[in-house]
This record gives structure tokens, C-alpha cells and sequence, in this order.
């Protein structure tokens, strides 16, 4: 080891170091671990690159992480679904607009003993009335995630109030879907999750499907440009263009050509109210 | 230790010896409650021979350190031929050999690059060096996988090549075979010869009868003698040296 | 045991098909593994040896705090880097956050500790044994430190090889201040995190077996590496 090799070493590390090739066109998305999971982001994010050259990297977060990296200004654009936390956001002034995008439903899933026997309904809300009344066991993601917040909004609608009712029957996890998945599957218990991320886990063990297709179990998409205003770095004309094709017809439909097993996953709804 | 003051000097064989004579006035060295040292008063001269010699634990090794600078006395005084702190031109050799992981002329070029000497000077002292103590052969060997007696050839070598003013040696035989040994003591009589002021401890008595001139006899920490050699091995003053002799354990 | 034998499959498969994607990100994994070590050392080494040295005031506690933050969260470290590196932090303009260079930082200063307090120790009694001969040679603090980093390099290698398995293993720094971005930041790490988490076990594993293998060989090519030279220099 001389010198001349100290120095090659020192080089490598120099170039290692330097921030990997700026000169691309690329916007930083921050969006949810379910959204990732459910593979979307691998069918959308090569179309609209090869659309318009810009690249995205998607930081996947929970819901409540992904909007706080909007705060910090370390995203140019959020894309949750937690329509609350999405307008607080706005209220806040760290969002320019709110676009809809799309929706996908959730699913309750359970096993396949059912002890609360409320398999194959379509009323959520009766779902979980039954499975407080039986004190099935139930896993909750906890984790401020656009999905525990549609739990918790089911709750409520069906007149439980969980704080006071919960006990060791309802475990909080406080963890993504995936691995709230898992403890589900280990624990053999019900759980609420999008019908995306449950398509591509793998580790069922006995669970499946006891209840879906509840209007109240849709679950809205939202898209935010992070206020330049605020956060100057913000790439504001890329971070828009990203916009703009997502509630185009042509992100549209490249939304709605997503599929698992032949299912349509997403449903573009640009434009509505939602 | 003292740190030694001023700028390097390029030439350790410069005009009239610097740091010599070496003297301790009332010089003590004590760590925690023991003496290691007591009382010490001694001149050491120019281009003498002086061996220092005791029992185990009598502070042969300190001594040494203190006359090199390596330790400061915690009494007394000491100079280097008036100086406060020991100058560059200097050299020791421990009793276990301390050799860089390199080759043996590399150990050598690595003091004299100390001593700040240009390249070709270098080169022609590690050549002498290595010839003096009969090492040429294995000048590109790992110092590490020597022998014990070339190891401890290579470390004076080493200090043979700086040429210091005084050379120092802790017991540099205890762990050699005779013959390494009687190598070692030509070596320390030709660097003697050449000039260069010796002081040496040893514990062996034969050796203190072929090389002494002038003898240094330490009985826990104290010096009892410092004597010419002749004197001291036909009749020694002190009772302590006397029994050292007969080859009682004191 | 049948996921681990379908992960062995898996893991084989894999490695024999080239997969491209999975190649790049073993890749990714072993620049910014190797970069941190290497920064890792560059700064840690020094450290080391100046403490290994030079006795000062303060010298005990840098050396317990030294200690100490080898057993640093990772995580802990990573939400420190995430918030200097934030947009809304002090190094902010930099723009490091979520790319590999923010990994580099973390990995870097969780290793930095390691390598400088094991270098110390290392260092430290090499100096016992070394430093009443420098001393007498005049070799002043500086070269003597130097010296020995040179002297003891064998034993420093296993420091650095330390260093770089905390690195390479580690997945709560880089996860934060990397984003787990596809095809940006996703080292080997955070993807079995990341299949563990979407419930494919197999595959999890199966990328746990190649990253052991990928360490083993780097860690036995290491040791052969260091005999030889050892043979040849003593």
C-alpha cells in the first residue's frame, strides 16, 4: 500500500461520493407503501417517461410520513389517499391544488374459520359490528396510513367508538400493509387493506376476501404539487407536468390498463368531485 | 522525555562532541512510592567504555533510560555536556530488538531519514552499516524473519549507521546464544574504536570483564561504584559489589 | 424448512440467470458499502491513531464516547442524517437527501466509530511495544503515528473489514435518508426489507443468502490477500 494507491482510494471515494448524475430530468414523488406495492407505480412511471423524458422517484412512506416530507420540502410532489389529511395539507399552504385521480377499493380480509361469520357480505359496516359483538380478532395498521384513517372513519360510521370498545382483540400494530398483512396472517385475524396490495401478497396463510364491494369502502386518490412558494426548491413546472399527465386521458387510461390476475386494480377519475 | 530543542543537525560526526560529558547530580527516579533510582552522581566522558552492572531489579534499565532522555529524574539534575535536554546524535539498542515490518536496509534508511540526511548519503551508510555487522546478504530480508542475533546485528546497525556521539545498549545479549553474543561485543568494540562513547548494561560478569573500562555497580537503585574495570573486578570497595562477585544473589 | 430450500433455489436461479435488476442492486450495495468503509477509514484511522499516541486532557472520555457510539442505532443515525439533509434542515441545499450519497454520509458516520476505536486499541499496544525505540530514534508523534499505522496494517485490515460488514448489513440508516427509491437508492438491504414486508418470504430470503455469500467471498478473498502478503513481508 503507497501512496499511489492511497490516492486511487481516495479517488474512489471522492467519486462515490458525488450526487449521482443531476443532469437528469427527475421529480421526487412521495407516496404511500400500499400505491407501491400494488405495482401501479411500475406500469405508470415508464410511460410517462418515455411520454415526456422526466424521471420519477417514488419515496414510499406512509400516508402521514409522505405528507410530512412534503412539509419539509423534500418532495415536489404527494400522491396519497387520505382525503382529510390531503385538505389539511391545502389549508396549510403547503399544497398548490388537489387533483383526483383515481380510487381502488378496499377489502376486508379474514380467515377462513370465521368467527365472526360474515363472509361474503357487502356491508362493511355490519361486517365490523359483527366482529366487535364476537371480539374477533382484529388487526389495525395504527400508522396514520390513508388506510388506517379509512378504518377508523368505518368505526365511526358504525357507531363503535373503537378507543373505548378496542381490547385485546383489536391489535394495533402501527405498521405498513405488508407487515400488518403478516401479523394478520400469523394471527389468523381479520384486516382491513387495499384490494391492490392484497392481489400481490403472498404469505395468505388462510386468509381470503370475506367482504367487499361497499360503496364506503372506496378509497379515493389525491395529487398535490408541494407549494414552490414555500419550498423554492421545488421543481414546479416538472412536478405539474407529472399533473397534468396523470389526469390527462392518456394517464388515465394507462391507469385503467393496470391489472393483476386480469383485474383491474385502479379506477381513473379525473375531473369528478371525489 | 524531553524533547530535544533546536533544528535537526545533518551531520552527527560535526566538530568536538555535543552532549557529552553526560552528568548526573543527586539523580532519583521514583514511580509511585518505590526508587527506582537514588542518589545517582556520575560523570559519563567521552569516547569511554562504560558498563553498567548489577543484580535483577537494581535499576540497570532505568538508569539507562535516564542517561538517553527517555525518562525524567523526579530529583536531581542532569546535562548533556551542558545542555538541558539530550541532543540528536544519540542512540540505543534495547535488549529485545524493535524492527519495523520492512526490510532490513529499510529499517536503517527509515533513522537516517530522521535524521533528515540526503538520498546518496543514505545509501552509502546503510551499505556500510550492513557491511560492518555482516548483514549485506540479507539487506532485502523482512527484518521480522531474522534470527534473534541478526535482529539485534540489524538494531546496530541501525544505530551504527546514524553514527551517534553515544551509543546505549539495555542487556542486548540476554537473549542470545554465546555466539551471537561474542558477534554482538565485536560489534560494540569496533563502534567504540571508531569513536563513538559506549555505555552498556549487562548482567552477565564475563562480558563486564571483556568489555568494561570503566564499571558502574548499582545495588537497589543506588550506585555504590563507578571505577575503573581493572580496580573494580581485583578488589571492589563496596560489600555489596564484593558479593555480586562471589556470585551471591544479594 | 421448505422456505428455506425454495429460497436456496431461488437464490441459485437467480445468480445463474444474471438478472440484471438484481445485479444492479448488489452493486449499488457494494459502492455505497465500500465508499462509507472507505470514508470510514480515511477519517477514523487518524482518529485512532492519535489517541493511540498522544496522551491530553479528555482523552479517557473521547475514548468511552468512542466506544459508545460503535453502538449507535443505526436508525437513530439515519433520522439525525434525514434531518441535517432535509430540505428543511441546515445542509438542505445540498440536495443529498434520498440519493446514494445521503447513504454514504450515514453508513459513514456509523462506521467511522468502529474503525477508530478499534484502531486505537490496535494501534495503542503496537505503541507500547514500539514507543521507547521511536523515541530514542527521534521519530516525534506525527511519524511515529504514521509508523505504526503502516506496522500494524495487517490487524488494521481486520478493523476496515469491520467496518464494511456493519455497512453492508445495516438497513435502518439508509433506508431513512435513502428513500428506498427503485433503481436510485435500493441497496440489497432494503429490498429483502421491502419483499419481507409484501409477504415473499422466499424471496427474501433467497436475497439474504446471496448478500451472506457476497460478504463471505469479499471477507475470504480479504484473508487470502493478507496471508500472501504476510508470507512475502513478514
Amino acid at each position: 500500500m503507497n501512496r499511489r494507491s492511497w490516492l486511487v482510494l481516495v479517488g474512489w471515494c471522492a467519486l462515490a461520493l458525488r450526487p449521482a448524475l443531476a443532469q437528469d430530468r427527475f421529480i421526487v414523488v412521495a407516496s404511500t407503501t400500499s400505491t407501491e406495492q400494488s405495482g401501479l407505480f411500475d406500469h405508470l412511471l415508464p410511460a410517462f417517461e418515455a411520454d415526456t423524458g422526466i424521471k420519477v422517484r417514488v419515496v414510499a412512506v406512509g400516508t402521514g410520513q409522505a405528507l410530512d416530507i412534503g412539509r419539509r420540502g423534500d418532495a415536489d410532489v404527494v400522491f396519497v389517499h387520505a382525503r382529510s389529511a390531503e385538505e389539511k395539507f391545502l389549508a396549510e399552504g403547503q399544497g398548490v391544488k388537489r387533483y383526483p385521480v383515481m380510487y381502488n377499493d378496499f377489502v376486508l380480509i379474514g380467515p377462513k374459520s370465521d368467527p365472526a361469520h360474515i363472509a361474503g357480505g357487502h356491508d362493511i359496516v355490519a361486517a365490523l359490528r359483527a366482529i366487535e359483538t364476537a371480539k374477533a380478532a382484529f388487526v389495525s395498521r395504527g400508522d396514520r396510513s390513508g388506510t388506517h384513517i379509512a378504518e377508523l372513519a368505518l368505526w365511526k360510521v358504525a357507531g363503535i367508538d373503537i378507543d373505548k370498545a378496542k381490547g385485546p382483540w383489536y391489535r394495533d400494530t402501527g405498521q405498513g400493509m405488508g407487515p400488518a398483512l403478516n401479523s394478520a396472517a400469523a394471527m389468523n385475524a381479520y384486516i382491513l387493506s387495499d384490494r391492490g396490495t392484497w392481489l400481490s401478497f403472498k404469505n395468505r396463510g388462510d386468509l381470503e376476501i370475506v367482504v367487499e364491494g361497499d360503496k364506503r369502502l372506496f378509497n379515493q386518490y389525491g395529487v398535490m404539487l408541494v407549494n414552490p412558494q414555500k419550498h423554492p426548491n421545488v421543481k414546479a413546472d416538472l412536478g405539474q407536468k407529472f399533473i397534468d399527465w396523470l389526469v390527462s386521458p392518456r394517464g388515465q387510461s394507462v391507469i385503467a390498463s393496470y391489472k393483476i390476475d386480469g383485474r383491474q386494480l385502479f379506477f381513473p377519475n379525473a375531473g369528478s368531485n371525489a | 522525555m524531553r524533547r530535544a530543542n533546536g533544528h535537526v543537525r545533518a551531520r552527527a560526526d560535526a566538530t568536538g562532541p555535543r552532549g557529552l560529558p553526560i552528568s548526573l547530580d543527586g539523580v532519583g527516579v521514583r514511580r509511585g512510592a518505590a526508587a527506582l533510582l537514588r542518589c545517582v552522581d556520575l560523570v559519563v566522558a567521552a569516547r569511554t567504555r562504560t558498563l553498567v552492572i548489577g543484580p535483577n531489579g537494581s535499576g540497570k534499565s532505568t538508569l539507562m533510560r535516564v542517561l538517553h532522555g527517555l525518562v525524567a529524574p523526579t530529583e536531581g539534575r542532569i546535562d548533556w555536556g551542558g545542555l538541558a535536554a539530550p541532543p540528536r546524535g544519540q542512540a540505543m539498542v534495547f535488549q529485545r530488538p524493535i524492527l519495523l515490518r520492512r526490510s532490513a536496509a529499510r529499517n536503517i534508511d527509515y533513522a537516517l531519514r530522521i535524521a533528515e540526511l540526503p538520498r546518496a548519503e543514505r545509501l552509502r551508510r546503510i551499505d556500510g552499516a550492513l557491511a560492518a555487522t555482516g548483514l549485506a546478504a540479507i539487506a532485502a530480508q523482512s527484518a521480522r524473519t531474522l534470527s534473534g542475533g541478526e535482529q539485534q546485528r540489524l538494531a546496530i546497525a541501525r544505530a551504527w549507521a546514524l553514527a551517534p556521539e553515544v551509543l546505549f545498549l539495555d542487556e542486548p545479549t540476554a537473549s542470545l546464544d554465546p555466539a551471537a553474543s561474542r558477534a554482538i561485543e565485536a560489534l560494540v568494540r569496533d563502534i567504540h574504536a571508531g569513536g563513538t562513547t559506549i555505555v552498556m548494561s549487562t548482567h552477565n560478569l564475563a562480558q563486564a570483564r571483556r568489555l568494561g573500562e570503566r564499571i558502574v555497580f548499582l545495588h537497589e537503585g543506588r550506585m555504590t561504584e563507578c571505577t575503573d574495570a581493572a580496580e573494580f573486578f581485583r578488589a571492589p570497595r563496596s560489600p555489596e559489589a564484593a558479593a555480586f562477585l562471589e556470585g551471591e544473589r544479594l | 424448512m421448505t422456505t428455506l430450500a425454495e429460497s436456496v433455489r431461488l437464490a441459485l436461479g437467480l445468480m445463474a440467470g444474471f438478472d440484471a435488476h438484481l445485479f444492479g442492486i448488489v452493486a449499488l450495495s457494494l459502492r455505497v458499502s465500500i465508499a462509507s468503509t472507505l470514508c470510514a477509514t480515511v477519517i477514523g484511522l487518524p482518529i485512532g491513531a492519535a489517541l493511540a499516541v498522544r496522551t491530553f486532557r479528555g482523552r479517557g472520555a473521547i475514548v468511552a464516547t468512542l466506544n459508545a457510539l460503535m453502538g449507535m442505532p443505526p436508525v437513530v443515525m439515519g433520522l439525525l442524517v434525514y434531518l441535517m439533509l432535509s430540505r428543511a434542515g441546515p445542509l438542505g441545499s445540498l440536495g443529498l437527501l434520498f440519493t446514494p450519497g445521503a447513504m454514504v454520509i450515514a453508513q459513514t458516520l456509523l462506521i467511522a466509530p468502529i474503525v477508530a476505536a478499534l484502531s486505537r486499541q490496535v494501534i495503542e499496544d503496537a505503541w507500547l511495544e514500539y514507543r521507547d525505540q521511536l523515541t530514542s530514534l527521534r521519530a516525534g508523534a506525527w511519524r511515529s503515528a504514521l509508523t505504526l499505522l503502516w506496522d500494524t496494517r495487517y490487524s488494521l485490515l481486520t478493523t476496515v473489514l469491520a467496518g464494511f460488514g456493519r455497512a453492508v448489513a445495516e438497513v435502518g440508516a439508509v433506508i431513512i435518508v435513502g428513500g428506498n427509491i427503485d433503481g436510485v437508492t435500493r441497496v440489497m438491504t432494503t429490498t429483502i426489507a421491502l419483499e419481507t414486508s409484501k409477504g415473499d418470504l422466499p424471496l427474501a430470503l433467497a436475497l439474504g443468502l446471496i448478500l451472506i455469500l457476497i460478504v463471505v467471498l469479499l471477507n475470504f478473498g480479504a484473508y487470502a490477500t493478507r496471508e500472501w502478503a504476510r508470507a512475502r513481508s513478514g
